[in-house]
This record gives structure tokens, sequence and C-alpha cells, in this order.
């Protein structure tokens, strides 16, 4: 029984690899998805992992499937939508999530022009869906840096992030960070993104992000346990999404999120603030 | 904090906030024209006008979230400010505790990286203490009326310790009793020797409680004593204001001003 959880791991390189780059992502990019929620940004995450979709092809289309040219292709396109979407937000009549959606629609379908300019569906999968199944060394290294500046990022500025969700105005009262910390973590956004895009692809690194984040949010009402929370569902969900797509020959990116999505019905069901523990018997009101 | 250079040699003896020929307002409409005077150290200023009237626009140029359109203002360089933005800026639905909340108000003290001491966890406590919610630390924010909650924003004001206070709309949607408290609150803070700027729109509740009112309507109708300032007459005055932007107004030329302690 336990060889089923632990074979896999022990016999291939291939999958020992994975479960570390996956678990990385899970410590990195849960905390940012649970600001990203706290934000009501959760939908502008969705949007920046399709818009870093045509740095990632630019870079494909000149070097091939190389981690690193990718990576930054893609820092370059997701900088650019997002200050580009706030720029317009800023200085124009429309709103950052219209604006935003303009730039990223275009973005993305850039990105598949560009795929399919050279290369055949495949690659145009490879980008899109990611495969966990193939981190070589330079993504494990690029995913473990990642992880690193994220985690210093958020301990540095922690306070400062929570004062921006919590009272926006008070901040800006008190400290000219309240700016700097939402370009900041905009680009923790768009880093954690294009990180998990070899692994996860451009459209499902964003679930690692908000699932794990989401699915916390019923259990927990305190930014720093939603934080571990999110990352031990991350870190659960990567393993169990692993290992159903080893056991059952699915594709792993999609078997990883769809067990954080697992995980989300269940917080959704059984939550202590979900949707069932207010139909439970037996517990009534206090009298004061 | 846009502490622009004084232009002007003191007048007095150094205000908490001199205004000169300020002009606040947004797509360069102004919301407000002119304002020029003086915020006296430890008055208690009640900004009265009607909706629309520039009272919000006045306190968040003085906190500099908007540049002015024309003229300036200096602060005092040894004035620290608190402000309590509007009810509705807060997110009530963040997952945090009160006590979460009013230790925000140690951030000119801490910034973004110094602990939090003993002393600050006990000016904390204390603060929800003279607040009257003792007890209600642990609670998380959603859980708190909105008169427990606006209390618990006057906490953190408290805790910020600081010498100019700016309170926009303090007393919307919060029962008669927790008026009271928080009326107490702030004369606390003037007999501390503070300065209040506070915007109410009861005008009974300002000529009870307020020395002194600046009447505003998108531009300075009267500034001084209460009873000098919130008259039928200005009142009426008040009311007649253009409430719409007009798209081709006129550019404005420097006309009507009003200093403190006489209507214009």
């Amino acid at each position: 029984m336990l060889d089923l959880f632990i074979a896999p791991f022990t016999e291939f390189a291939f999958m020992q690899r994975a479960l570390a780059g996956a678990l990385l992502l899970s410590l990195s990019a849960c905390p940012v998805g649970v600001f990203l929620m706290l934000r009501r940004m959760s939908l502008a995450g969705d949007a920046m992992s399709h818009a870093i979709l045509p740095g990632a092809a630019a870079g494909f289309l000149i070097y091939g499937l190389e981690i690193v040219p990718m990576t930054i292709g893609g820092l370059i396109a997701g900088a650019l939508v997002a200050t580009g979407a706030g720029a317009v937000a800023r200085l124009t009549v429309q709103k950052e999530d219209a604006s935003m959606a303009a730039f990223y629609l275009v973005s993305l379908s850039i990105g598949v022009v560009m795929v399919s300019l050279r290369g055949s569906s495949v690659d145009l999968m490879h980008v899109l869906f990611g495969t966990v199944l193939a981190l070589n060394d330079a993504a494990l290294i690029l995913i473990g840096i990642v992880t690193a500046v994220t985690l210093i990022s958020i301990a540095l500025y922690w306070r400062a992030l929570v004062a921006e969700c919590l009272d926006p105005l008070f901040l800006r009262s008190v400290s000219k960070l309240g700016g700097v910390v939402h370009f900041l973590f905009l680009g923790l956004v768009v880093l954690n993104l294009v990180a998990g895009f070899q692994a996860l692809g451009t459209l499902l690194s964003v679930g690692l992000m908000i699932l794990p984040a989401a699915s916390a949010r019923f259990w927990v009402n305190s930014v720093f346990a939603m934080c571990l929370l999110a990352v031990g569902i991350g870190f659960a969900a990567s393993l169990s999404g692993l290992l159903l797509s080893y056991h059952a020959s699915l594709p792993s990116g999609p078997a990883i999120i769809l067990s954080a999505g697992a995980a989300y019905l269940l917080s959704l069901l059984a939550g202590p603030r979900g949707l069932l523990r207010p139909l439970l018997p037996g517990r009534h009101h206090r009298t004061a | 904090m846009p502490r622009t250079s004084p232009k002007t040699q003191p007048r007095s003896a150094d205000p908490a906030i001199r205004f000169d020929d300020l002009t606040l307002g947004y797509d360069g409409h102004a919301a407000i024209h002119h304002l020029s005077g003086e915020l006296g150290r430890g008055t208690l200023t009640a900004l009265v006008g009607p909706n629309g009237s520039g009272k919000s626009t006045l306190i968040k140029g003085i906190i500099g979230l908007l540049k002015p359109l024309g003229g300036s203002f200096t602060v005092s360089m040894d004035q620290t400010v608190a402000y309590l933005p509007q009810h509705s800026e807060l997110d009530r639905s963040f997952p945090a505790r009160v006590k979460d909340l009013v230790a925000l108000g140690l951030w000119q003290r801490c910034g973004l990286l110094g602990r939090h001491q003993p002393e600050d966890r006990k000016k904390v406590s204390g603060a929800l203490t003279a607040v009257g919610l003792d007890g209600f630390g642990d609670r998380p924010l959603d859980t708190l009326s909105g008169g427990q909650l606006q209390r618990a924003r006057f906490a953190r004001v408290l805790v910020q310790d600081a010498n100019l206070i700016l309170l926009d709309e303090p007393f919307n949607a919060v029962d008669e009793k927790t008026i009271r408290d928080l009326i107490a609150l702030i004369q606390g803070w003037r007999a501390e020797g503070r300065t209040v700027v506070t915007v109410v729109h009861d005008l009974d509740l300002v000529r009870s409680s307020f020395p002194e009112a600046l009447l505003l309507a998108r531009r300075p109708i009267a500034w001084g004593p209460t009873a000098e300032t919130v008259t039928p007459k200005n009142m009426q005055r008040a009311r007649l204001f253009q409430e719409a932007w007009d798209d081709d107004a006129p550019w404005c030329a420097p006309a009507i001003r009003v200093r403190p302690g006489r209507a214009a």
C-alpha cells in the first residue's frame, strides 16, 4: 500500500524532480495567492497568467524549449501588461479590470499566433499546460530562486501588504509604501506565474496560486494561518496530483490543479466557514 | 506628506496648518477654491458643508493623497498626523482581529519592520479600554457592529498619538451613545492640546461640541467660532452652491478669500 505512494518517487528521478518543483512552487505561490485573493484580484492573477504567454512564446521561437529565455520573455510580457493596464487605469477613465482584460486578451492572442508561426500544436500544448515531469536543473534552480525571492519579499513587506489590503487609505496616510507595495506585489505575481509555467503551463500555474488560498479561507481567519494552510494544501495537492498522474496516466499539471480543486470543494463543504457547518444539528447560539 | 515650503512669513505664532490660496480638485475641476487661513494649534474645528462641498477633499489634500491644483499649504514641521478615513474605505471582510486593526496605528513608531514591544501591545490594549472595547482585541473584524468598528478605529487614532488629528465623517451610521463617547474622546484630545479637524453633518452636534467651524461649499463660506460661522444665513449661502461641474466654466481668477474670524 505504502509502495503506491512512495515507490514512484524512489524509483524515478523525474518524479523526484517533479515533486521538488511542485513543493517549491506551493511554498512560493500559495502565500502570494492568499494576498491576491484578499485584494480581490483572483481573476487578475488569471489574466496575468494569459498575459505572459507572448513573452514565453518569443523565447520559445528564438531559442526553442529553453527555460531561461522563455522565463525572461514571460517576465517582460507580464511586466508590460501589468504596468500598461495599471497606467491606463490611472491615466484614463477606464478601470483596471477592463484595461487588464483588454491587455491580456491581446497579449494572449499574440502569444498563440507566435507559437503557431513555428511550432506544432504539441509545442503550444507544452507552453499552455506545462510538463512538470520534464523539469530540468535550470527550471528547478529558477523555481528555487523565485521561491526565495518571494518568501523574503513577503516577510519584509508583510505589514505593508496586510495594511494595503485592510485599509489602503490609512496606509497612504502614514507611509509612501502603498504604491511601492502594489507594484512589488504585482511583480511577485508575475514572477510566480513565470516560475510555474514550465511545470504547470501558463494557464494552470495560477491554479496553484488561487485554489489553495481560496480553500484556506473556509478554515481559518488570520492572514498568517491562511498562508500556512494554503501552503499545506498546495503540498498535498502536489503530492496527490503527481501520484494521480503517475498511476492513472493523467497529464501532471491538470492532475495537480484538480487535486487542489478537490481540496477547494472539500473546504467549501466541510470548512467551519463553509456551506454545511451551519446546517449541522446540535449547535445552537449562546445567550450572550 | 507634502510640506510645501512656506511662502509667507509666519502671521501668527506658528499654526498647525497654514493654507495659502489652496485649490484642490480632480481632473482640473476645483473641489475647493482658494482657501486661505490658519488652523491654530489645539483647536477643535468642525468641517461643515453640503455633500460634494469639498470637505473630504480638503482632508485628503492635507494628508497628501491629492496634489494642490493651485496655491499651497504648510503643515508645521513638528506636526504628526493621524487620519481616520471614511467608514466605507475599510475592508470589513478582511481576516484580521480588532487588535490587528488598532496596531496599524503603531506604524509611525515601528514602521515596516520594527517589532511591536510589550509597551506597544500595552498601548493597543489601553486604547481598546479607552474606547470601551475591553476584551474585544481577539474578535474578528467582521463580527463587530458599525459602532464597535468605529470605536476600534478611534482606538487606532489613540495609538497613533498624533498632535494633528483629521477625522472624515466619524459619526456616520453610529448610534447616539457611541457618538457621545466618541465626542468625549475628541474633547479629551483637545484638552491635551491636540489639533482636531472633523467632518460633521449634524449641525446640532457642531453647535454643541465644536468651538470652531469651517463652512465649505466648493469654496470657503465662513471660518471661525461656530456661533458666528454656522448661522442660518451662511448655511443658506452654502446650499446655493453649484454642485455639478460645469465643463465650460471659465478659468478661475483669484477672487473670493476667507480668513478665519470673519465671514466673506
